[in-house]
Formats: structure tokens, sequence, C-alpha cells
């Protein structure tokens, strides 16, 4: 299960929407525990495929070390990462899939149609090497600031 | 030097996202990293005992792929060498294939 803030919720779709019609990345920073991501912040990142930004991302290793380095200054980790869709369903494609590599990271998808957000969906990169891993449909909770202090949320409906 | 475990390969190396060694050189480095945690090795090199083309090593801000000594550039205790997967992607060649529908939710 991923949890994340409306404001973080927010700013990753709007970072879809902000790039459209080419593909948006980022980087989620948070805490793991048990069957849980807790992200705490998302963190913006470059899409280095200038060749081909409407349907492929990339996110240089140079900018995963630095974003690596502030998060454990913040006592944070890399719980997973994000990426638009732009007039394409918020689901993973063969190329995620044979590019993902980090097991047990969440994998956020935003369709974005004609500039606007549509749904956002999380992906679990499950398994235990490179020959099992397998994506997984993850429920996405949406917590509200008065609803973290009743710890509680609303689970995002998933769709294409 | 430490070397920083990104977060899917701290399972192991005993769940430490910095692991320190002794080491002359970033060869010597990953070599003492294995010793210690030989579960790692099967992720981070391949049959031929090559870095997998997906696992990037990064020297501070430097890219070892791109020292001009490689694996043997020398390091100090002052160093720190970063291990980082790729991350890429992107619906080309997509499984779900078909552009949105209007009617989605």
């Amino acid at each position: 299960m991923l949890k994340l803030n409306t404001q973080t919720y927010d700013a990753i779709r709007h970072h879809g929407e902000e790039t459209y019609p080419h593909e948006c990345c980022g980087v989620l920073l948070g805490r793991s525990s048990d069957d849980i991501s807790l992200v705490v912040d998302a963190i913006r990142a470059g899409n280095t495929r200038t060749d081909s930004a409407h349907n492929r991302y990339h996110i240089a290793p140079h900018e995963l070390v630095k974003i690596q380095r502030d998060g454990r200054k913040r006592g944070l980790d890399i719980v997973g990462f994000y990426h638009s869709h732009p007039d394409h369903p918020a689901q993973w494609s063969q190329t995620d899939f044979a590019e993902a590599h980090w097991l047990g990271c969440s994998y956020v998808i935003t369709a974005v149609e004609k500039g606007v957000a549509q749904k956002t969906n999380s992906f679990l990169l499950t398994g235990t090497t490179e020959e099992d891993k397998a994506f997984a449909d993850e429920p996405v909770i949406v917590e509200t600031q008065s609803d973290s202090l009743h710890r509680s949320g609303h689970e995002v409906e998933r769709c294409r | 030097m430490n070397i920083h475990i990104p977060t899917p390969l701290r399972v192991y190396s005993d769940k430490q996202d910095t692991v320190t060694v002794d080491a002359a050189t970033v060869g010597e480095a990953l070599d003492a990293l294995t010793a210690k945690h030989p579960e790692l090795k099967k992720h981070l090199y391949s049959e031929e005992g090559k870095l997998r083309s997906f696992v990037n090593v990064y020297l501070n801000d430097e890219d070892i792929r791109y020292l001009p000594e490689k694996e043997s550039t020398r390091v100090s205790d002052h160093d720190a060498l970063s291990i980082i997967p790729s991350i890429a992607g992107g619906l080309l060649a997509a499984g779900a294939g078909a552009p949105l529908a209007p009617a989605c939710c």
C-alpha cells in the first residue's frame, strides 16, 4: 500500500500536466515498513529522453545519486518513482516493466489526457530477482491533512 | 570508505543502508562489499562477472564506467560509493497499448 498526502499526490499529477505532451518523471522519498510505503516527498527529476520524451523517460543516475544523498540526510529512503503516460492509460507498459529494477519499490503512473491528469495508479515491483520480478497492483491511499490527524484517508479508485 | 546501498538491495546487506569497507581502489571496495554480503554479488554482477547493465556505481559524483582507471581508481576513506539501479520506462511498446478511452471512470 502506498500512502501519500494530498499535496504530494497533486504535485505528482500537476507535474504530468506541466510536461504534457511529454512524460514527466520523479522520485518518491519516504519510509517503508511491512506492507506500507509512506511517501513524504516527491522530487521532480529531469527526463533525459529528449529524443523521445512523449513516450519514454529516463532519470540520469547522477540525479538519482543526489536525490538518494539528500534523502539520506533527511532520514528518508527512495520508496518509489513516478511518471506520466500522455494520452495513454495509467497502466504499466512492457518498457516500464523491462526497465524496472527497484524491487520492492512503487511505480506510480498518471494518465494525462489532452493535458489534464486522469487516473493515477501505483504498481509494486515484487519478486527477488530480475528473473521473477512482477508488477502488482498497489492500493493508493491519499490522506488529507485532517485525515492524517485521524490516521485515515481515502483509497484512490483504480482504473485505466 | 562508505558504500551506500539502494533500498532494493538492503535485504542482502543485513538491512544496512551504508556498509563501511577498507579498500584502496573502487574494485577492492566492491570486492570487500560482496565478501561481507555474498548475496549481493548476483544482484550486482552478471554470470560473466561484469556489473549488470542496469547497475550504476558512482564514486562520489562520478560514474565509475567513465573514470579513466575505472575500477582501479584509487579511493580514500573520505570517498563514498553509491550503487544506483537505473530508472527508466515509458509507454513505448505499451502492453496496455490502447490510447485513453474517453469513458475511463
